[in-house]
């Protein structure tokens, strides 16, 4: 039951696309800076298995530039 | 036997759980990205409060560093789960750096210290706490019977909350009449308490945070901004990216992360900034640049005794003696610091020291200085103090919005506890205990008789613990702070500690080198499990409700004292009950400092608000001190008035370079410095519990200058034996990290209580303030 956080960079001129993109993922949670542009992602997966799905998912996400880690946590069942 | 209920318990607990930890990622991404942007604000995080099962939010002060940022903690089920930065706090703003964000994880590590425990035939066994405080008040009662009023002591820190500190001045001053009170901020400000005092009869800086947002220079000296005043530089560096004209200048004797965001770093030998000081003066008066006008009107020129002694020795005593002089000697003495000559003593190009000298000359900019541990952590600490207050002084940049010499404090309640409480050997709530009539108030407040109040002031923090060493103190109860990890020449003291006939009670919330040493450890509750006050570096008082439980027996350090004080027979003195203490003691402790020069707020006031700046007249606060539009305490009718001191002046004071305790050698031939890095609070007895904070920086090292490790043959990692007269220690080489020494310097953090560097250092101290010098002491290193 993975719980990870991460700061995310859009590519230059697409930050709102990424916003919206990145909530429009399951297991995601979206809190944008309001001065800058960078986004805390917060992702919340009941296993393993979604977890991978997501993390596919995510480096498709055509808007995004990078995902730097900056909490993991995984509590085994 | 499973209850009933047992498995939805446990889903619910799983869930909050989760919660817990979904706050604990998202404030590490947030100070993460403050570290990257600074400035960065993320308030729509404020929404989350709906679905993230927090359901309040209370203000507190962060029980970190003396910035004293405010801020909101998120609580969910009687549990602290998470933290923003307020707002509405005048000091942050808003913002937090990383140990403010997971301040509150801090609270919650494994091995909290929960019960009372003591030592029984050798061996530490859990006792219910009341019988703990029996034990403490009878040994007290003992030891003083038998050895007299002087032979038992308190020493706790500038993480006392104020009235903590109240309460052992009064029990310890007032009523068993012993001045043996101490605090382990005597370590880190004593000299800028000594600077304040000596250059303008009054303590506490004239400027506030919002000079930040004023000045066009900021010369940091001998001060790490970056890592251990973050928010405030993260500030200066917001000013700087809004305003055209800011600069930033790093006066230091390592890189650090300030000299990387520096506009301009000039290194500059250990112990030499008193000559770079006098130099940039001796710039200033050739030049022309002094402000004659101020100076006629608000200076006045006085010199003290030189060749003044280091204090190594026990019983070393030290008084310094004033003499007026003219600003023709003044002048004079300033000769030895010609630009040139300087450069030969600091190492720093003449052309450097005039440049400083010119942006403090330069009439259309704004300057303010900053210093903290550089500068007061120094064997000339209140020297050094002088000097760079002499700068300002010349060219009159100072109690105007922007010109302000800055002393920054380490510990949050630094100011509020141990200055403006006066939880030293020498002072009072209000002046000190060689005074008569500041002797009568204390008596009177506290209601006990005249004579209880002992004249004569008894051990400064080094003295303090060389009496316990020498059995001068058989008694000592050590509340909020590690002596056991921070003490210089560590080793004597710990061996003191441990004697035979000593005995030494521990009041803390972790396991800790000094509670190894204890016959008595009592579970203190922390920060935001008690009700209290710290008072911030400029000048803020700052009130926190109690907003979670202390777990098991934990009791708040106040009340511990004030359970020894009626067991002692002082109910007359300590008559508060545990609903309203806090109140209580705050509405006594403020009749100390009645009048404009340091009014406090009322408590109800302090309630209301995140935090609230002294002198508070009239429902107002006071931004800058000595200037009539701004201090209600201004009364000559001029432009300024330094009513601190007896001339109604600021003192300008020639104090000459000398050199440091012990300096390279032959032999030991490289400078040790020690300190501090951002994601460690202190001796990381807390720090180290949060595991974001602990992973960042799991444990110290050495830093070494690039050069220097290759003539050694040391790579990144490997092992080095640092050497010194007192002792050696083996920890692994950083190479350029974070920080990069000089050459022939060394630095090392203190957080970490598996490499205890302070059985390495020496201790020295500044005569006047008895503050050691941890910044400088000779060492040889050996490849290990
Ligand atoms: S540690 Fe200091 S700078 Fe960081 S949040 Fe706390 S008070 Fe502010």
């Amino acid at each position: 039951m993975p719980i990870f956080s991460y700061l995310a960079l859009p590519k230059e001129g697409a930050g709102e696309t990424m916003r919206t993109e990145l909530s429009a993922l399951d297991y995601c949670q979206v809190i944008p800076a309001d001065n800058q542009d960078v986004v805390v992602l917060v992702t919340d997966t009941p296993d393993a298995t979604t977890e991978e799905r997501l993390q596919k998912n995510l480096r498709r996400l055509p808007s995004l530039q990078s995902l730097s880690l900056t909490f993991g946590y995984d509590e085994k069942e | 036997m499973m209850k009933k209920n047992d498995k939805g318990d446990k889903q619910t607990m799983k869930l909050n759980r989760r919660q817990f930890i979904k706050q604990v990622a998202i404030t590490s991404a947030f100070a993460t990205a403050g570290s990257i942007f600074p400035g960065v604000s993320f308030a729509d995080w404020s929404k989350l409060t709906n679905n993230s099962g927090v359901i309040s939010w209370q203000k507190s002060p962060c029980r970190f560093c003396g910035t004293g940022c405010g801020l909101l903690i998120g609580v969910s089920d009687g549990k602290a789960v998470a933290v923003k930065g307020d707002p509405n706090c005048s000091v942050n703003k808003g913002l937090c750096c990383m140990k403010g964000y997971h301040s509150v994880q801090a609270l919650y590590g494994e091995d909290r210290i929960t019960k009372a425990k003591v030592r029984r035939d050798g061996v530490m066994v859990e006792v219910p706490i009341q019988e703990a405080l029996d034990i403490i008040a009878q040994k007290l009662q003992e030891t003083r019977d038998k050895h007299g009023k002087d032979s038992v002591a308190i020493y706790g820190s500038g993480q006392w909350t104020i009235p903590d500190g109240y309460v052992a001045s009064k029990l310890f001053k007032g009523c068993l009449g012993t001045n043996n009170v101490e605090a382990n901020a005597r370590l880190c400000m004593s000299s800028a308490v000594t600077g304040f005092m000596t250059s303008f009869g009054i303590d506490e800086p004239m400027g506030c945070y919002e000079d930040i947002d004023h000045a066009n220079v900021f010369i940091t000296w001998g001060n790490n901004m970056a890592e251990m005043h973050p928010v405030l530089y993260s500030r200066i560096l917001a000013n700087r990216k809004r305003r055209s004209n800011v600069q930033i200048i790093d006066f230091a004797t390592r890189h650090t992360r300030t000299s990387q965001a520096a506009d301009k770093s000039i290194m500059f030998k250990p112990q030499s900034d008193l000559a770079v000081a006098n130099a940039i003066c001796y710039e200033i008066v050739k030049n022309g640049w002094v402000n004659s006008n101020f100076v006629n009107k608000h200076v006045s020129f006085h010199k003290g005794k030189t060749n003044i002694g280091y204090g190594t020795e026990d019983h070393f005593a030290f008084t310094d003696q004033e003499e007026g002089i003219s600003f023709e000697d003044y002048k004079a003495f300033l000769e030895d610091y010609t630009p040139e000559k300087v450069e030969k003593i600091s190492g720093v190009p003449a052309t450097d020291i005039k440049y400083m000298a010119a942006l403090y000359g330069d009439p259309s900019l704004k300057v303010t200085s900053f210093w903290c541990m550089g500068m007061n952590q120094h064997t000339r600490g209140t020297w050094i103090n002088n000097l760079v207050y002499n700068i300002h002084l010349l060219v009159g940049k100072i109690s105007t919005p922007g010109n302000s010499p800055f002393s920054l404090t380490g510990q949050p309640s630094a100011c509020g506890t141990v200055r403006e409480v006066g939880t030293l050997t020498h002072a009072l709530p209000h002046g000190v205990v060689m005074n008569e009539h500041d002797r009568q108030m204390a008596a009177e407040i506290w209601d006990v008789p005249l004579s209880n109040i002992d004249p004569k002031p008894t051990y400064h923090t080094v003295e303090m613990f060389r009496a316990l060493d020498r059995g001068d103190i058989k008694f000592i109860w050590i509340q909020v702070t590690n002596p056991m990890v921070t003490m210089p020449n560590l080793k004597r003291y710990r061996e003191g500690a441990l004697k035979e006939d000593r005995f030494v009670v521990v009041s803390d919330v972790y396991p800790t080198p000094t509670t190894d040493v204890a016959d008595v450890i009592l579970p203190a509750a922390m920060w935001i499990e008690q009700e209290g006050m710290y008072g911030n570096s400029e000048r803020r008082t700052q009130h926190f409700s109690q907003i979670v439980d202390p777990p098991g027996e934990a009791m708040s350090d106040t009340w511990q004292i004030i359970e020894i004080a009626k067991r002692l027979g002082f109910e007359k003195q300590f008559p508060w009950s545990e609903k309203d203490y806090i109140e209580k003691i705050w509405e006594e402790y403020r009749r100390f400092h009645a009048g404009p020069k340091h009014e406090m707020a009322p408590y109800k006031v302090l309630n209301e608000r995140s935090g609230v700046q002294w002198p508070f007249v009239n429902g107002k606060e006071t931004r800058w001190r000595f200037n009539p539009q701004h201090d209600p305490a201004c009364t000559n009718g001029k432009d300024f008035h330094f009513y601190g001191q007896k001339d109604d002046r600021a003192w300008i004071w020639a104090r000459p370079y000398e050199p440091a305790a012990e300096s390279p050698d032959n032999e030991y031939n490289f400078w040790l410095n020690t300190g501090r890095v951002i994601e460690h609070w202190h001796t990381g007895s807390m720090t180290r519990r949060v595991p974001v904070l602990h992973n960042a920086v799991p444990s110290s090292y050495v830093e070494i200058h690039p050069e220097d490790a290759a003539e050694l043959g040391v790579v990144n990692g490997e092992k080095v034996k640092i050497i010194s007269r007192r002792g050696e220690i083996t920890m692994p080489a950083q190479i350029n990290g974070r920080g990069v020494p000089v050459r022939g310097m060394v630095f090392v953090p203190f957080f970490d209580e598996s490499y205890l560097i302070n059985e390495v250092t020496l201790d020295a101290f500044c005569p006047i303030s008895k503050q050691p010098d941890y910044k400088k002491c000779a060492v040889r290193l050996e490849k290990a």
